[in-house]
């Protein structure tokens, strides 16, 4: 694993070159390379969806993209998100409604949720829970989810 | 504030008092943090040196280790060390899980790595310590382990028989534990019932999937002799116990840290044998060693649960009285008993809840805990309550369809009355006080029975099938010492907090129960809020910390809030009595004249404001010399509790579940559920409400997806999230949730459990609702996971 590459990316904005293994994810590149540690690896084969973070314009599972292949690219996670004001309105709703129990799912959950804001605002209640079905939440039966979203959903219409 | 304090003159549940926050649904102070990503879970730790272990585990589900060559592996770049069974035996000592109140109980002694023999496919062998996790992977790669397979022992059904494959010999045979509780003469019941039925009910095997994984940091500093372990875990005062003793150190120079936990749902409450290697590890190398199971790991190596076998049967008279249980249940629990809670309480539990919520007077119940080379079994949410309700539940509603009765009726003509407590059930649980017809009668307020009934009859008309279902419970809560210590385990069920309050008026609790998503530090700081008189933004809560906290027991068995909180409770009303006696110094008045009002002193008659708390600390901490010299000073009081009178708080609930069977692809969607529960002081409805539906949708995936499966030759073949299937937010419906409050009287608080009503009842009011939908076409399910394969055998198509 002597072999490595050269990547220059934007990451929540800010410009980050770094020497990688090619068999490094974008999950680790961010949590171990990075201090990124808001997304989480939870399954590893992308199915959880723990470590969902937007690249360009689209979310994509952190573990199933490798970072030797973002050189130019634009990724926000959860931090920037956080960071830009975005979608402060859906986190104050998760905080209000009780939409996190454990919170190892949640970053991910609201990059996925952020996904159904910008792109689907029309939205109901059953196109949010097909949605966010990428998402595994172990903890509080997805309805508050479900709940903070549309609830989102409705005062920013 | 002489007058002894009441649930009445505390103000509990009243929402119209300034400093009333208990019943109240206020956010939870640690939830901003985890919507912005920046919590800090045990793998977000990084420490100076730390170096990274990953284990070689067993290809086999039964083999002898030859021989282990570690050459290879040694010569991969990074890889640092790499450590067998007879390396850790040098410094680690083995550990039997059996508690001396299970009579009868054995287990084998189990080492964090096996010395001879791998006895499940996943158990960890090897660990090899590299630079990094990437490193350490390659080097386990490069190991060179020689094995001689053995015959294997899968089938718990043969395990006690002759030629049944003998797992540790030196125990003569692969029986771990067997109980029967009986009560009446059950045949006699039997012979002279207008109607018996029986079925043979199957849990299967399920394990808890948090989506943070098992992960600890163990850092071994020879400098001091400590060892500190930052470790996703549910107890840590046990864990300090666990690797104090294992590692022959003094509990004092083990510290146990767990930051945020990412769920938890009793799979982190056991010790594992991996975890145990790395605090060996870290104590040999002097040096932070992480490890972070993987998927596949957590899948082969958490501990799994619910594989049983129950065989049952129900006597009713004419009337839909119920006369007798009789039932049989068989578990395989792998190779080992899991240290220290053992594998045998999970089948403990059925022997003591079947037939919980039904007064009735004849019972037999055997377990028969057995060995197998599978992945250990222990306690998972709700442990037993899942499967005792499922056959319990079963049985009633097949006594019901054979009398031709209504499953409502007959459950109102069975449960146990509303004023019948205190009352002994025949397995010998006590209960206080529980409220099983309040809460159907709440219930059937929240579910449109006849309106659902009309909807079933049309669609049947149609082909579609639907089925309403009801499931009553009951939930073991708040466990005193007959649960764990009496056996000889060193687990607490007493609890403490500290509650203290600094210069500024802020105030701080320490508590040894632990938060792993619940809600335990949201609804401490209401309790303690509650309590002095502050404003919940002035309480910072501190928990997972075994050097600053006060020892206790940590969060599970839904012992957060009845236990740990009235430690809260009683540690903040003693501090605000200190406060006030002090204020009566500065204030020249009575203290008992005195209250505490969202941080300040006020005259208890008047209301009138007299001084914050803010410069009440000023005085105190800072100009000292102003007060009498012999006032007491201490703004900081500790508490415990234990229960008392009763061994467990005991809650109650029913569910109902309405879904539809699709009899061309056995495809099972449930529509609609509700659940009415009763653990006592409700302390924050949001989370309470919350919580239950988390349990119900686990209950639901165990019931609809969720299964372990293993092939022939005891190989797990569901190692990833695409294979072991969790409940995803589109299958899942919106569910009710409503509430009969019955508070405990052993705590001024009153508060029990509320975290395993959901698990505990939900699968067995799911498979009366297939049941119910499924009677026309003249099929039943009684075998979990009920799968499209699994509908589609019982009606026949496949």
């Amino acid at each position: 694993m002597s072999q490595r590459v050269e990547i220059t990316l934007r990451v929540n904005g800010e410009r980050v070159s770094r020497s990688v293994e090619p068999r490094r994810h974008l999950i680790d590149f961010l949590r171990l390379d990075l201090g990124l540690t808001g997304s989480h690896a939870g399954c590893e084969h992308g199915v959880c969806g723990a470590c969902t973070v937007r690249v360009d314009d689209e979310i994509v599972r952190g573990c199933l993209v490798l970072a030797a292949s973002l050189d130019g690219a634009e990724v926000t996670t959860i931090e920037g998100l956080t960071e830009s004001g975005e979608v402060a309105d859906l986190q104050a709703a998760f905080v209000a409604r009780n939409a996190a129990q454990c919170g190892f799912c949640t970053p991910g959950m609201v990059m996925a949720a952020a996904d159904i804001l910008r792109h689907h605002q029309d939205a109901d209640r059953t196109a949010i829970r097909e949605h966010l079905s990428g998402n595994y939440c172990r903890c509080t039966g997805y309805q508050a989810i479900v709940d903070a979203v549309a609830e989102t959903l409705e005062s920013r219409r | 504030m002489n007058e002894i304090p009441t649930p009445e003159n505390i103000g509990l549940s009243r929402e119209d008092l300034p400093n009333s926050y208990i019943g109240r649904s206020v956010p939870r102070p640690n939830l901003p943090k985890l919507v912005q990503g920046l919590a800090s879970y045990t793998d977000d730790v990084t420490l100076p040196r730390m170096v990274h272990a990953a284990f070689l585990r067993s290809p086999h589900a039964h083999a002898r280790i030859v021989k282990v060559d570690s050459a290879a592996a040694l010569a991969v770049p990074g890889v640092l060390r790499v450590f067998t069974g007879a390396d850790l035996a040098k410094v680690c000592d083995p550990w039997v899980a059996t508690l001396d109140h299970l009579k009868g109980m054995k287990s084998a002694p189990q080492h964090p790595l096996p010395l001879e023999r791998a006895t499940w496919q996943g158990e960890p062998v090897v660990a090899v310590i590299a630079e990094s996790r990437a490193a350490a992977e390659d080097g386990v790669a490069a190991l060179a382990v020689e094995w001689e397979p053995l015959p294997a022992q899968l089938d718990m059904e043969t395990a006690l028989a002759p030629g049944a494959v003998l797992i540790h010999p030196a125990l003569g045979d692969n029986l771990v534990f067997t109980r029967t509780a009986t009560k009446g003469d059950v045949e006699a019941a039997m012979a002279a019932a207008h109607k018996v039925v029986e079925a043979t009910f199957v849990t299967g095997r399920h394990t808890g999937v948090t989506l943070e994984p098992r992960s600890i940091i163990a850092d071994y500093n020879r400098a001091d002799g400590t060892l500190t372990a930052h470790h996703s875990t549910q107890a840590p005062h046990m864990m300090q116990g666990v690797f104090a003793k294992q590692l022959r150190m003094e509990e004092g120079q083990v510290r146990v840290i767990c930051k945020d936990v990412g769920g938890s749902f009793g799979i982190k409450v056991h010790v594992y044998p991996d975890e145990v290697a790395v605090a060996a590890i870290a104590k040999v190398m002097g040096r932070p060693v992480k490890f972070v199971a993987d998927r596949f790991e957590s899948f082969v190596s958490d501990i799994h649960a619910r594989d049983h076998r129950l065989k049952g049967r129900i006597a009713v008279d004419a009337e839909g009285k119920i006369l007798a249980f009789d039932i049989d249940d068989l578990t395989g629990i792998g190779p080992y008993s899991v240290y220290p809670r053992t594998s045998a309480v999970e089948g403990n539990q059925v022997v003591n809840l079947c037939g919980g919520p039904y007064d009735f007077a004849n019972y037999r119940c055997t377990t028969t805990v057995v060995l197998q080379n599978k992945t250990p079994t222990c306690q998972y949410r709700a442990v037993g309550h899942p499967i005792a309700t499922a056959v319990t539940e079963g049985l009633v509603d097949l006594a019901a369809e054979a009398l031709g009765m209504d499953p409502i009726e007959i459950r109102r003509r069975n449960l146990i009355r509303d004023d019948a407590y205190p009352y002994t059930s025949p397995p010998g649980m006590r209960f206080e006080g529980l409220s099983h017809h309040a809460a159907l009668e709440k219930l059937l307020a929240m579910v449109p029975v006849a309106k659902i009934r009309a909807d079933q009859e049309a669609q049947r008309k149609k082909g579609v099938y639907r089925g309403l279902g009801f499931a009553s419970f009951i939930e073991l809560t708040n466990p005193s010492p007959f649960m764990y210590g009496l056996g000889g385990a060193r687990i607490s069920a007493q609890d403490g907090a500290t509650v203290r309050m600094d210069p500024d008026g802020s105030v701080v609790v320490l508590s040894g129960v632990t938060e792993q998503g619940q809600g335990t530090e949201g609804i401490l700081r209401q309790i303690v809020a509650h309590g002095v008189g502050v404003a919940l933004e002035r309480v910072k809560v501190v928990t997972g910390d075994t050097q600053t906290t006060p020892y206790g027991g940590g969060t599970w068995a839904c012992r957060g809030a009845g236990i740990g909180g009235e430690a809260a409770l009683q540690s903040a009303i003693a501090l605000k009595q200190q406060i006030l006696v002090v204020a009566g110094a500065m204030l020249q008045a009575a203290p008992e004249s005195l209250d505490i009002v969202l941080g300040q002193v006020v005259d208890k008659a008047t209301g009138r404001e007299r001084m914050p708390l803010g410069e009440l600390g000023r005085i105190l901490y800072f100009r000292g010399d102003t007060l009498p010299k012999d006032l007491p000073r201490e703004l900081v009081q500790t508490r415990h509790f234990i229960t008392k009178e009763y061994p467990f708080a005991f809650t109650n609930g029913i569910q109902a579940c309405w879904a539809e069977v699709d009899a061309e692809t056995g495809l099972v969607t449930v529509l609609e559920h509700w659940c009415v529960e009763d653990c006592g002081r409700v302390i924050n409805p949001l989370l309470v409400d919350e919580q239950v539906r988390g349990g119900i949708v686990q209950g639901l995936g165990g019931a609809l997806y969720e299964h372990c499966v293993y092939d022939g030759q005891g190989n797990l073949l569901t190692t990833t999230m695409a294979d072991y299937l969790v409940p995803m937010s589109a299958e899942m419906p919106d569910i009710h949730v409503g509430h009969v409050e019955t508070p405990t009287r052993e705590s001024l608080l009153g508060a029990k459990g509320a975290g395993e009503a959901g698990t505990a009842g939900a699968p067995a009011a799911l498979m009366n609702a297939i049941n119910d939908a499924l009677r026309p076409l003249g099929a039943r399910v009684t075998e979990q996971p009920f799968t499209p394969a699994c509908i589609l055998q019982a009606l026949g198509k496949i």
